[in-house]
């Protein structure tokens, strides 16, 4: 009978439930989908010196519909090398920073795992802390640790190691640490989470056959904790490739990363359908790992 | 699952030191030059809290911090519905047409590089701009929105994550009795997700309060938000006043989570006195 009752209810419920559903999804349609589609359009106009500074796609006189396509600001990104070089360092630099995230933050999360549960969560949160606080000014503190007279320098030269200070700020090495920094707790947490569900005494088996420290650690223990690692690499990987903020303060001349790059057309030379080519072409890149990463966390959010 | 083994071995304590270390040391080393007297930062010349002084005089970055507070108190509270019938929507009403498109829309803002979300949001407001006259100006009100966006993703992945852990049988039990499903949403299922959505709330807050990329983006010249003042600031180097800032921000935060640890700790105790005293009877 109950049951017969529930589903009287439960038909009771379509028209609210579309209303619950459509506030946010018009919302997120309007304003995170639709900007892409059009980000998409724009980079195929023609920059302009007018307000906005982009020629329409469009036109309509004399009774002819004109659809002006510009394919030129491809062409430009790749007849310059800039971008090329752009493009492939950023990719790069963001694989390696995911790497030793990977390196400092599996062991972390192992650390914490295995602390006495009523200490685990105070870890826990000093591990999410820090990215409390601002992330602009967490950048800047290395400003200060790694300028030829800072912190790092300075500490090295009065203990002998070093006569003149390590041209360590305004490198790519600066901003290698400043990524490692910011991302670590996004590295922590999935993997955290992935360790806690492990059935330990599947280790326990593994070690009572014999088993070595290593094997256990490749055979057992990584396997187990793959879901953890693939999310907490790509909540690295993906934002750090267009990453702006790092390489503007920390990075040199030398470190063109592409979201700098995009910045630059944007701000500076004001070619907006430019940086709107770059933004496609990085979107395209980033499909893959997005769509990765979105499989992951469609299971953990437990949609159906 | 109690059956984790707690560890004592010399390695899990060198690696939580040094890990400690390596996140907390900057941000420890930027208290303490907060309170050098010389303009250089790095290089100590006795104690000061002049810094302090300069910074509230500083009307653009004073200016910035109420602005800033604003547009996070207003994202965060926007995000905080949006973000809680986005939960609702993917874990309570079961297969839904365009469902896939809508998950992809919350995971895809947490890893979205924040230079492709800017311009796109940016482009976007430009081409509303000419057709309504609302987004012709560009200040307070796209931050907002773009904050919004952003900071819906984030609390509807916490106040999910919630959702799904929830013992669905009150609920079902409510509405068996009769009760209106936007009564059971109010009376049963809101009060034991607020944890969650308190935390997706000062997430977001925090999260909109952070942003500089986007901001600098979808801003007009009517609006200069804290970070994007900072910004300047550091980009030009080291400054004894941002200093000053950082330490003013991790006082903030130190006492808030500390204070939210406290209160969170007394609250478990009771219900694990409750608890106790529930089996004894």
């Amino acid at each position: 009978m109950s049951e017969s009752r529930q589903n009287k209810r439960r038909r009771k419920l379509p028209p609210s439930k579309y209303l619950v559903l459509s506030v946010p999804y018009l919302w997120l349609l309007l304003f995170f989908l639709a900007p892409f589609f059009i980000v998409f359009k724009i980079s195929f106009a023609e920059a302009q010196i007018a307000i906005p500074p982009f020629s329409e796609l469009l036109s309509y006189a004399d009774e002819q519909l004109q659809i002006l396509l510009n394919v030129g600001n491809y062409f430009y990104l790749i007849d310059d090398d800039l971008y090329a070089s752009a493009y492939l360092l950023s990719l790069k630099i963001a694989a390696i920073s995911t790497f030793l995230c990977l390196l400092i933050g599996f062991p972390m999360a192992w650390a914490i795992v295995h602390s006495s549960p009523s200490s685990r969560n105070i870890l826990l949160m000093l591990i999410i802390l820090p990215s409390w606080t601002s992330f602009l000014i967490r950048v800047y503190a290395w400003i200060g640790i790694l300028r030829n007279n800072g912190f790092l320098n300075n500490f090295l030269m009065s203990i002998g190691i070093i006569d003149k200070p390590l041209q360590i700020l305004h490198t790519d090495t600066a901003v290698y640490i400043g990524i490692v920094y910011t991302y670590l707790p996004f590295m922590i947490l999935p993997i955290y989470t992935a360790l806690m569900r492990i059935d330990y005494s599947l280790i326990e088996a593994a070690r009572d056959l014999g088993a070595s420290t290593l094997t256990v650690l490749f055979k057992v223990l990584l396997p187990l904790a793959k879901g953890g690692i693939i999310a907490g690499s790509m909540l690295v990987f993906i934002p750090s490739v267009g990453e702006y903020v790092i390489p503007e303060l920390l990075g040199g001349p030398d470190s063109i990363l592409i979201g700098k790059v995009l910045w630059q057309e944007f701000f500076n030379n004001r070619d907006w359908p430019v940086a709107s080519a770059v933004a496609t072409i990085m979107l395209l890149l980033l499909v893959a790992p997005i769509m990765y990463f979105h499989r992951y966390q469609k299971r953990e959010m437990g949609a159906s | 699952m109690s059956s984790i083994p707690v560890y004592k071995t010399r390695w899990k304590w060198l690696i939580l030191g040094l890990g400690f270390s390596f996140l907390y040391l900057p941000i420890l080393s930027l208290v303490v030059y907060s309170f050098n007297a010389n303009r250089l930062v790095t290089v100590w010349s006795g104690f000061s809290t002049k810094w302090y002084g300069e910074l509230f005089r500083d009307d653009l970055l004073m200016n910035g911090i109420v602005l800033s507070l604003t547009i996070a108190f207003l994202a965060a509270t926007a995000a905080v519905v949006l973000g809680t019938l986005a939960a609702f929507a993917m874990t309570r009403l079961g297969k839904l047409r365009g469902e896939t498109s809508f998950a992809f829309m919350i995971t895809a803002p947490l890893v979205m590089p924040e230079v492709i979300t800017g311009l796109s949001m940016l482009l976007l407001f430009i081409s509303l701009g000419q057709v309504f006259d609302l987004f012709s100006q560009r200040g307070m009100l796209t931050i907002w929105i773009a904050h919004t966006t952003f900071c819906t993703a984030y609390v509807a992945v916490v106040v999910s994550s919630r959702l799904r852990e929830l013992d669905l049988s009150v609920e079902e039990a409510a509405q068996d009795l009769g009760a209106h499903p936007f009564k059971v949403f109010f009376l049963v299922t809101l009060p034991s997700i607020m944890p969650a959505i308190v935390s997706g709330w000062l997430l977001a807050f925090t999260l909109s309060l952070d942003d500089v990329v986007i901001a600098s983006f979808v801003s007009g010249p009517s609006a200069t938000t804290l970070p994007m003042v900072v910004f300047s600031s550091v980009r030009l180097g080291v400054s004894p006043k941002i200093n000053a800032l950082a330490t003013i921000i991790i006082s903030v935060v130190a006492l808030a989570s500390f204070l939210a640890w406290w209160f969170m700790a007394k609250a478990e105790k009771r219900r694990i006195l409750e608890a106790r005293m529930a089996g004894g009877t």
